[in-house]
């Protein structure tokens, strides 16, 4: 099951690339991409909301080793692989237009999608580690080829970044597997075995090997220099992807893997990094309000809302061993893993606001050039305002779910780093009210006058992530209940 | 006179020295214009030698089986050598009749010595299998000279072309050198033990004053790290390889270097490693410092043989880890592994540099812009190659990567900084491997004229090719294969 779905999009961007005819190829994309969507559907339909990590498979791989081909889903993984899906689809969609290399641009997309939906899904470290690695040979050719003047520099650039920090959890990986009796590969057999446990100093390296291939990933202050080169040149399909999911890759693996694994080790240095967390917050914000250039500026807003996950994942990491505190972990959990989700829906809303402006209209995405747009465009300006205001956290919206649950749990288990944390929202929602007004309001610029509002192509990618803004911003409970699942099993695992 | 049961073992060399001959006297009554049958000839020669070697494989299982009074093993490790130099060496025949064919186009008459080309390279060949069975100081001396020799002719192959001319003389004046150098590590160890049988070294090393032993290992060292072009002994390693013809390039970077590890790994392992002298330590530094070296001075080149002249000393300093890490589960066959795994990616990134050499007329970097539009094919393979080089998964050379890098975990944490060392360097490399695909796929084609892939190139490019993803993605047997050849290394 798990499986037809991680394999559906990689066969149907082999299939494609027996095609010529532009309309047949992007057809095949689509429609590979949507059955996967349609069997993690299934999926959610038999998903268990108490069964814990489940509709396991595993088939013997290299026997000698203790490798084997082992997924599984549970309630950390399966909104994230929803997550995966919605926007795969998405982007295949928003990218129908795009005709140089067609036949490549759909077949990375369609393996980025195989491997993202991997990384969530492996539950071997072997299996995990490929999947995490096969992500960047698309992404960089994504950016490589279809991306923007610097696009060269940016991909080198994410490729190597990312690369370092594969490799240092390579060695992390390494050290869990040789410490393990029996050694293996298998994730839950390691968590339940908690190899390094005994072993302090071998736990601490192997602790920040995969601290930095996660932290480079999310990104984290102040390894976040690949991500506005990355973001602002990638075609708006491969940002909107880099944002959405690539970099809840990494938060996921601080929840799934150094969480669990390394629990001493983390709650030991979880002050540390809840400052570098903040750092993350304050300094995203700030350098956001500063951009004219409306894409970095997204992409900036990305390096802050990051900040928020891993400072409600700190929070849960220095409540280890702290009963009383387990409420405030797991609802800082609860929240951490919402806003992974909310983020990624809105960020990739925004993303491809961004390049609806930018790529087929105005060609410019400087933020000073435009103003009174609301009145031009009033389809393009309401959407926005919706993914801007759910951004900054606005009640009833997504965002503001996330963040309030990060904040509550945060407050109970480190109240000063919360309050400042705060700090980052009031600059956040300046900076967005302030883009707002500076796009759409005031007196309308001529030059603007002529264009036409959002196409269907455009609405179909784009109306999906806005209801969904706004009815989990409404009625979480859906999503938060499986998630919440999820993460009181974790927690109490961790006691 | 050793028993006659000997020969049986030794079925594969006397195939390969006989291939070699029959050879010699095909090319004699072959025209012209026909030398290929020479190649091909060759090429089912080599095939067929797959047939006593494996056979070889099942029966012998016992560890230390020697023949001729114990000079000559063959046990399992050098059974897996003999598959690689077999291998290695078809490969390299399957590209050669391409490359003189289309070098030949271009220049009218290069392909006058083409018969003699295959014949060398099946001695080559039989040079490589004894030099990875050799147990005895004196065997080990005179098969390495063997294949240095017929390497030699090689490098220099084109004889009007003044680089090859120079890359056939800075090998044999650094050859010269560095056997020079071991023959006289040879003599320190003979004269402290009395002995030449490797075996026989390892029953009375132990009884060897640490200091002498290491000055002899230290000589012995000059010997193998030229064959395997390890740092210092490197600097011919650029020069040769640009200046060679390319699939002699290919063959100096995978099957010299392979038999080259063969015999240091049985030296060390063998005859060193009783004595307690802490070799290790040794061994990690020239491995950091190889990889280091390698990969630094490949980031600039703009050649693509000497990029990978570089990245194939940085790639020794990388299998040293493997010669460090040795013993243990992972440890044993670590070396082995990665050899395997690295001569395909190797041997095809050398095989399209060869046929784009051959069409272009030009070896820079620059001239692959837009090859993803001009050769789809080509291009994909190059890139599969350069990803493997690299080490990114599910390709080979990722998996002989982490295997490598688990056998130095495995053998002490002491190692954990040599691996450290690997990594930053793995890091290094891709910058000067994805330059090449960048090239490939990113910049616009000068030329927008499509590239012709020939049939015969096109299958030595697709064994590659699909071994390259085929070891990345299901290694298991390759384990199971070098786990049985390590275990019979006593």
């Amino acid at each position: 099951m798990l499986s037809l779905m991680l394999f559906l999009p990689l066969a149907g961007g082999i299939f494609l690339l027996f095609f010529r005819n532009p309309r047949a190829i992007r057809g095949i994309a689509l429609g590979a991409s949507l059955l996967s969507l349609y069997v993690s559907i299934v999926v959610l339909g038999r998903f268990d909301l108490h069964g814990g990590m489940q509709l396991l498979e595993s088939y013997s791989w290299i026997p000698s080793v203790g490798i084997a081909y082992r997924v599984g889903i549970d309630g950390l993984s399966l909104p994230l692989v929803l997550l995966t899906q919605l926007l795969s689809a998405v982007s295949i969609v928003y990218s129908w237009r795009v005709d140089m290399r067609l036949k490549e641009y759909m077949f990375l997309l369609l393996l980025l999608q195989t491997a993202m939906l991997g990384v969530f899904a492996a539950l071997d470290f072997f299996l995990f580690y490929i999947f995490w690695e096969v992500t960047l040979v698309p992404m960089y050719f994504l950016i490589g080829i279809w991306g923007g003047p610097r696009k060269e520099y940016a991909a080198i650039k994410f490729f190597l970044f990312t690369l370092i920090g594969s490799l240092a959890m390579l060695v992390g990986i390494l050290l869990l597997y040789f410490n393990a009796a029996p050694r293996t590969f298998d994730v839950l057999s390691l968590i339940q075995q908690q190899p390094l446990a005994g072993q302090l100093r071998l736990a601490t390296i192997a602790f920040w090997g995969f601290f930095l291939s996660f932290a480079i990933k999310v990104p984290m202050w102040p390894f976040h220099t690949w991500l506005p080169d990355a973001h602002v040149e990638a075609p708006t399909a491969g940002s909107v992807i880099l944002a959405g999911i690539l970099l809840k890759m990494g938060t996921y693996g601080f929840v799934r893997y150094s969480l669990t694994l390394f629990p001493q080790v983390f709650q030991q240095y979880a002050s540390f990094i809840a400052i570098l967390a903040l750092l993350g917050i304050i300094y995203g914000a700030l350098v956001a309000m500063a951009q004219t250039d409306l894409k970095k500026l997204v992409a900036y807003s990305s390096v802050n809302h990051m900040g928020y996950v891993m400072l409600g994942v700190s929070a849960a990491a220095f409540a280890y061993g702290k009963p009383d505190l387990a409420a405030a972990a797991t609802t800082a959990l609860n929240g951490a893993v919402f806003e992974m989700i909310a983020h990624g829906v809105i960020t990739g809303a925004l993303f491809l606001i961004v390049g609806v402006i930018y790529d087929y209209r105005a060609h410019t995405r400087g933020v000073d050039e435009f103003g009174g747009l609301g009145a031009i465009l009033p389809v393009y300006s309401g959407i926005t305002m919706v993914a801007m205001l759910a951004s900054l956290g606005l009640p009833a919206l997504m965002g503001f779910v996330a963040e309030f649950l990060i904040f509550l749990g945060s407050f109970g288990v480190f109240p000063g780093f919360a309050a400042t944390g705060l700090l980052g929202i009031i600059i956040t929602a300046a900076m967005f009210l302030w883009t707002i007004q500076r796009i759409f309001l005031g007196p309308a610029n001529p030059r603007w006058k002529g264009l036409a509002d959002m196409d269907t192509r455009e609405l179909v990618a784009l109306v999906p992530l806005t209801v969904l803004m706004v009815i989990f911003g409404v009625y979480p409970r859906p999503l938060l209940d499986i998630i919440n699942a999820a993460m009181t099993t974790l927690v109490a695992a961790l006691r | 006179m050793p028993p006659a049961s000997d020969l049986a073992l030794l079925v594969p060399e006397l195939w390969l020295a006989a291939l070699g001959l029959v050879l010699l006297g095909v090319d004699l009554f072959v025209g012209e214009q026909n030398k290929r049958t020479v190649g091909w000839v060759a090429v089912g020669g080599l095939l067929l030698a797959l047939v006593p070697t494996w056979g070889l494989a099942g029966a012998v299982h016992r560890p230390g089986t020697t023949v001729f009074f114990g000079s000559y093993a063959v046990d399992g490790f050098a059974v897996f050598f003999k598959f690689l130099a077999i291998i290695a060496t078809t490969l390299v025949i399957l590209a050669s009749m391409d490359y003189f064919r289309a070098s030949g186009d271009r220049q009218g008459s290069a392909q006058r010595f083409e018969g003699e080309f295959y014949t060398l390279l099946v001695f080559t060949g039989l040079g490589l299998v004894l030099m990875a069975a050799s147990a005895d100081l004196i065997l080990v001396a005179l098969s390495i000279e063997f294949v240095s020799l017929t390497s030699y002719v090689l490098a220099a192959y084109l004889k009007g072309n003044p680089k090859s001319n120079e890359a056939g003389l800075k090998y044999f004046l650094f050859g010269a050198a560095a056997s020079a150098v071991m023959f006289y590590g040879f003599s320190l160890l003979y004269g402290l033990t009395g002995s030449t049988s490797l075996y026989v070294i390892a029953e009375k090393v132990a009884t060897v004053p640490a200091p002498a032993l290491t000055v002899s290992l230290a000589l012995m060292l000059a010997g193998f790290g030229f064959k395997i072009s390890m740092v210092p002994f490197h600097q011919w390693t650029p020069d040769v390889y640009e200046g060679a013809p390319t699939p002699v390039a290919a063959f100096l970077s995978v099957g010299s270097k392979a038999a080259g590890f063969a015999v240091l790994l049985r030296v060390v392992a063998v005859a060193i490693a009783p004595s307690g002298l802490d070799y290790v330590t040794l061994i990690a530094g020239l491995s950091a410092i190889s990889m280091f070296v390698g990969n630094l001075l490949a980031l600039p080149q703009r050649n693509i043989k000497r990029m990978l002249a570089y990245s194939s000393i940085s790639h020794a300093g990388f299998i040293l880890i493997g010669v460090a890490a040795f013993g243990g589960a992972f440890g044993n066959t670590g070396l082995l592994i990665y050899l395997f795994a690295y001569m395909f990616f190797t041997l095809g990134a050398f095989f399209i540099a060869a046929l784009i050499g051959a069409r272009l007329g030009s070896d820079g970097i620059p001239d692959y812009a837009g090859l993803s539009q001009r050769a789809p094919g080509l291009a994909f393979l190059m890139a599969l190659f350069m990803l493997s080089l690299t080490g990114i998964p599910p390709t080979a050379g990722f998996f002989a990567k982490f295997y490598i890098f688990a056998a130095a975990i495995e053998r002490s944490p002491a190692l954990l900084w040599l691996v450290a060392v690997g990594v930053v360097n793995s890091v290094i490399s891709l910058y000067y491997y994805v330059n090449v695909i960048r090239t490939m796929y990113l910049l616009p084609p000068q030329d927008p004229a499509r590239i012709q892939e020939p049939a015969v190139l096109r299958t030595a490019l697709w064994v590659t090719g699909a071994a390259t993803l085929l070891l990345g993605l299901y290694p298991q047997p390759l384990i199971t294969f070098a786990r049985a050849a390590a275990l019979l290394l006593p």
